[in-house]
């Protein structure tokens, strides 16, 4: 094992790279998964007719698939049928298909924890239905929801790492570039990457609790 | 519209790819929830060291890919001169991923077990194995059930993971078969099909379990 040589300079920026394309990756997915996820998850509740069965079908359907198949779908077939993205976009946009079904739940429980008599309440002081949804309800199930969501993002970070068998080159990929430059490299390495990993996701579990702590 | 043909005709292989899926999710499924049970035990126990141990298996795991858990076993391990096949990496992988998680529903479910039902237990003569054995864990199960029904299912999804060290679970067969028939589209929604199979009616069952549970609380 080399670790003098395994944390050269050179490979450390290498790695610091990689994890800044992670977090990129990660932090506009979990944006985008944000707002999809929130109409997806306000669909869901309001009981529209046909809309909201649907709505719950897909997120059914996406939350029980392997993310990794959603990657490869993006990636590989869509290009069949004429749809081509780059490896970043398709990882984001693979990420995005996948929290967004994630956040729908998350965000639909958080709303129905609000009891529903103030729906009642709100409709009867003359607010429409959507009003209500936004200035009563909202407010208060968002407490609720960002203890789930800061932990979803977790999930998230990690899941990134799934984007590397399409070769985007994030912390896992630039790990995996450096293991194969030498045999005495891969402990010192996967030992550094799992803590890189690890303070970020374990800063982000702590905030989750004290969150949780706060909203009950 | 789907080409059905080539599920006919490539149907051995994706069967093939769906009995590893599953074979290899029940097998982790079983090593991580003994795995995961005693490292519950070792965060409630009483016992420092055993806290400790625990508690530092349980949020380093959580908390990192399970990729690199993988590629750690697969590549990282042959450099002590242990070398697996990918199916049992992978398996292993799994295995420590998920008891992680599994440790965490199942200490939530003891936890949720009123303190004065442990003091009753050792107070009439039991030890604190005894009662924890034969009073705690059995009160605890019910509470466990549909977090471990999650589990499975993500054990189930993260098993594709798989297909990078060539498990020959479904995920790897799906794209043997796309590599040799030059089709993906299709292919990856008949795989997507065969992995709903699995996971949407223990979705359902979870759903409908929480539910009941909710209820007669």
């Amino acid at each position: 094992m080399d670790f003098i040589g395994a944390y050269s300079p050179d490979n450390l920026m290498f790695l610091v790279d990689g994890f800044w394309i992670t977090l990129k990756v990660a932090a506009i997915s979990i944006v985008l998964s944000f707002i999809i996820g929130g109409i997806l998850g306000i669909l869901r509740y309001a009981d529209i007719p046909v809309v909201s069965k649907i709505v719950a079908g897909m997120i059914e359907v996406i939350r029980n698939l392997p993310l990794l198949l959603i990657i490869f779908f993006v990636y590989f077939a869509l290009p069949e049928i004429g749809i081509k993205f780059s490896i970043e976009a398709s990882a984001i946009i693979a990420l995005t298909v996948f929290e967004s079904a994630m956040l729908a739940e998350i965000i639909r429980s958080g709303l129905n924890s609000v009891p529903k008599g103030q729906i009642e309440a709100g409709r009867s002081s003359g607010l429409s239905y959507i009003q209500t949804l936004w200035h009563i309800v909202l407010p208060q199930g968002i407490k609720k929801m960002v203890p789930p969501i800061v932990s979803q993002f977790i999930s998230l970070l990690k899941d990134t790492s799934l984007a590397t068998v399409i070769a985007l080159p994030d912390l896992m990929h630039n790990a995996q570039v450096l293991n194969a430059q030498s045999i005495n490299y891969i402990v010192p390495i996967f030992i550094l990457v799992a803590l890189m990993y690890f303070v970020v996701n374990y800063i982000l579990s702590i905030v989750t609790r004290r969150l949780e702590l706060k909203a009950s | 519209m789907l080409d059905f043909t080539i599920l006919s005709e490539n149907f051995d292989v994706f069967l093939e790819g769906f009995k590893n899926t599953l074979y290899v999710s029940f097998l982790a499924l079983i090593g991580s929830f003994i795995l995961g049970t005693i490292l519950a035990i070792f965060r409630i126990a009483p016992i420092k060291p055993l806290n400790w141990i625990g508690t530092i298996y349980v949020e380093f795991i959580r908390n990192i890919p399970l990729l690199i858990i993988l590629f750690f076993i697969f590549t990282g391990l042959p450099v002590f001169e242990i070398r697996l096949s990918g199916f049992v990496a992978g398996t292993l992988a799994l295995m420590i991923y998920t008891a992680a998680f599994i440790a965490e529903a199942i200490r939530a479910g003891i936890l949720s077990v009123p303190k004065g039902q442990m003091e009753a237990a050792r107070s009439s003569g039991l030890t604190y194995t005894q009662a924890m054995v034969h009073v705690i864990l059995p009160q605890a199960i019910k509470i466990v059930i549909p977090p471990l029904g999650n589990q499975f299912i993500n054990l189930v999804k993260n098993s594709s993971v798989l297909t990078i060290v060539a498990a020959g679970e479904l995920m790897y067969q799906g794209d043997l078969i796309s590599s040799r028939t030059f089709v993906t589209f299709d292919v990856y929604i008949f795989v997507a099909v065969f992995y709903l199979i699995i996971t949407l009616p223990l979705s359902l069952g979870v759903n409908r379990l929480e539910k009941r549970l909710a209820l007669s609380n």
